[in-house]
């Protein structure tokens, strides 16, 4: 199977150092690298399109009830994010679901990962595969199969089964993703902490954990986004409980206001500086 | 990369292991494994009416009906899925190749980029795509006048191909860079100094070196395009139904659980056998990045 599949080639480092030499590749055509440079160009912009819609449209003054298309330029969508109160409500409902299910997936994920990552133990490649399963299992089949025992254990939808669904899909991509970056650490540090005398506890705090820190960091930023994007999933498991994205789906019926934009927009750079912190902190030739 | 981690103080321990993995392996095993089965033995039920239980009994007619009834929805399905991972190579691959071969010290950078969309909702990324769409938008309406009132992209099969290609893109360009970053591209040089020309050295020795990347990645795309439902419905129309709209219309609306089920698990099993024959073919080890 795809034994580290899924969820690292996506968001696994690329080692430090490579042979690749730029120099090599510069053979070729002028003009098809140029062409091949002007089409990355257009990529890029295919890529930011949405984005940069979805930025543009929080200045915008609707005149009806859908901020879809451009009315005039306006600050109050700034001045008033949280004017609309159901939205603000689902929003907080979602970073709640993302904070307490983050927390509990990293504490699951990360263990695993030293299971995985330095013990050599009967069953680990089996767990392997196990934990790719999830992520190569359509979000819908995942989302109906927890409906199906919710249902049948007669587990009333709301809050918990939302964070229960969230804490499922975060753990394999946590495992997977700490996993691969601290793939190839050098153990024996921990024997000689141990050999110097420190306990057990201080051997862990002192040296294990500040190795695994940074893929539990890129783990945990991964996770926020997939927790406060995910739909699918959630609108399985949700019963009355919305978060942002469902509560944004379940107004589209009468209204899309521009506060959505807003809060999206929020989230956006908020996750941007976090990446563009966590990668300057992090040893260059990482992703 | 297994082979040196054995001088790096990988240890053997009875219990250790075992103590780490089960807090995480139970939740999956509860919550992942668990409900999969639940939804087998719902597969094979009956319900005789909307607000009834449910009663297993071996009711193989819910798979026989999900291949006469929604057959056409899955062929759709997979043909909107197949043109969007299909697309995202097209697209994917020379703006990775641009990476890994211009990107300089900027490379780390320039697919950061590529990951940023990711941090606005999935969701309100389609509702932008159906006002960037929409027949009233300045391009849109341009065509509009070009070629007749009939014209339009939101709401025909191409806006929902487009806008699963778009949501699921960054997943094709990160494991084709990847595997692109691991290439030796003085490799190239080798086959130009041979006598093989730019385009012959591409195909022949760097595509093969890349082609786990676009395995990974057209899985990547293909699965979560295959089941999904929101594209379909904001930038879509009642004739580009998916699969994952019927089975969470009769999951969520229509409550006919043995059917949605049925559906849901031939969606898996398929997607499954395709995951198995590609790690046949490819390995393991191509994809461990």
């Amino acid at each position: 199977m795809m034994a580290e599949g899924a969820a690292p080639p996506v968001f696994a480092e690329a080692e430090p150092g490579r042979r690749g030499s730029d120099k090599a590749v510069r053979a070729g055509s002028p003009w098809g690298r140029r062409l091949l440079t002007a089409f990355a160009v257009c990529v890029y912009i295919y890529l930011f399109l949405p984005l940069i819609n979805i930025v543009v449209f929080t200045f915008n003054s609707p005149k009806g009830r859908y901020n879809l298309s451009w009315d005039g330029f306006t600050l109050d969508n700034w001045l008033n994010p949280f004017a609309d109160k159901e939205l603000t409500d689902a929003f907080g409902r979602s970073l709640q679901v993302a904070v307490v299910s983050i927390t509990i997936a990293l504490v699951m994920g990360s263990l695993i990962a030293i299971a995985l990552a330095r013990y050599r133990f009967t069953g680990s490649k089996v767990t392997e595969v196990f934990l790719v399963l999830p992520l190569t299992t359509p979000e819908i089949v995942l989302g109906a199969s927890l409906y199906q025992l919710f249902l049948g254990r007669n587990v009333t939808l709301g809050r918990s089964t939302v964070v229960i669904a969230h804490v499922m899909f975060c753990v394999s991509f946590v495992a997977l993703t700490v996993k691969a970056r601290v793939r190839g650490f050098d153990w024996s540090l921990e024997d000689a902490a141990m050999d110097l005398g420190a306990s057990p506890m201080r051997t862990f705090w002192k040296v294990t954990f500040p190795l695994i820190l940074p893929g539990i960091m890129a783990a945990a930023l991964l996770s926020f986004a997939l927790s406060m994007d995910d739909y699918i999933i959630t609108d399985f498991t949700k019963g009355e409980f919305a978060t942002f994205p469902i509560q944004v789906n379940n107004a589209f019926r009468v209204s899309f206001p521009p506060q959505v934009n807003v809060l999206a927009t929020i989230v956006l750079v908020v996750s941007v500086l976090l990446l563009v912190l966590s990668s300057a902190r992090r040893r260059p030739g990482t992703v | 990369m297994a082979a040196d981690d054995d001088s790096k103080g990988l240890r053997t321990s009875r219990f250790a292991p075992y103590g780490l993995l089960s807090p995480g392996v139970i939740w999956l095993l509860l919550f992942f494994l668990v409900p999969v089965a639940m939804l087998l033995k719902a597969s094979l039920s009956t319900k005789p009416s909307r607000f009834a239980n449910p009663t297993f009994d071996w009711a193989w007619g819910n798979y026989s009906s999900a291949f006469s009834q929604y057959g056409g929805v899955f062929v759709r399905s997979f043909v909107y899925a197949g043109t969007a991972t299909v697309l995202a190579i097209l697209i994917g691959y020379p703006l990775a190749y641009w990476i890994a071969t211009r990107g300089g010290r900027w490379k780390n950078l320039l697919i950061g980029l590529v990951v940023v969309p990711f941090f606005t909702s999935y969701l309100i990324r389609t509702i932008a795509w159906s006002s960037i769409l929409a027949d009233q938008n300045a391009v849109v309406s341009g065509l509009r006048q070009v070629f007749g009132e009939d014209f339009r992209i939101l709401a025909t099969p191409w806006a929902v191909i487009g806008g699963l290609t778009y949501n699921f893109m960054s997943f094709m360009i990160l494991p084709i860079y990847v595997s692109l970053e691991k290439i030796d591209f003085r490799l190239t040089e080798a086959a130009a100094d041979l006598g093989s020309t730019t385009w012959g050295a591409f195909r022949k020795v760097v595509l093969p070196l890349s082609l786990p990347g676009v395995f990974a990645g057209s899985l990547l795309v293909f699965i979560p395009a295959a089941g999904d439902y929101l594209n379909a419905r904001y930038l879509g129309s009642p004739k580009t139904t998916m699969i994952g709209t019927v089975v969470q219309n009769k999951f969520l609306v229509q409550f006919d659980y043995p059917q949605a089920a049925a559906l849901s698990i031939v969606l898996m099993v398929i997607i499954t056998a395709m995951v198995l024959v590609y790690s046949k073919f490819l390995g393991t080890e191509g994809l461990a990045v």
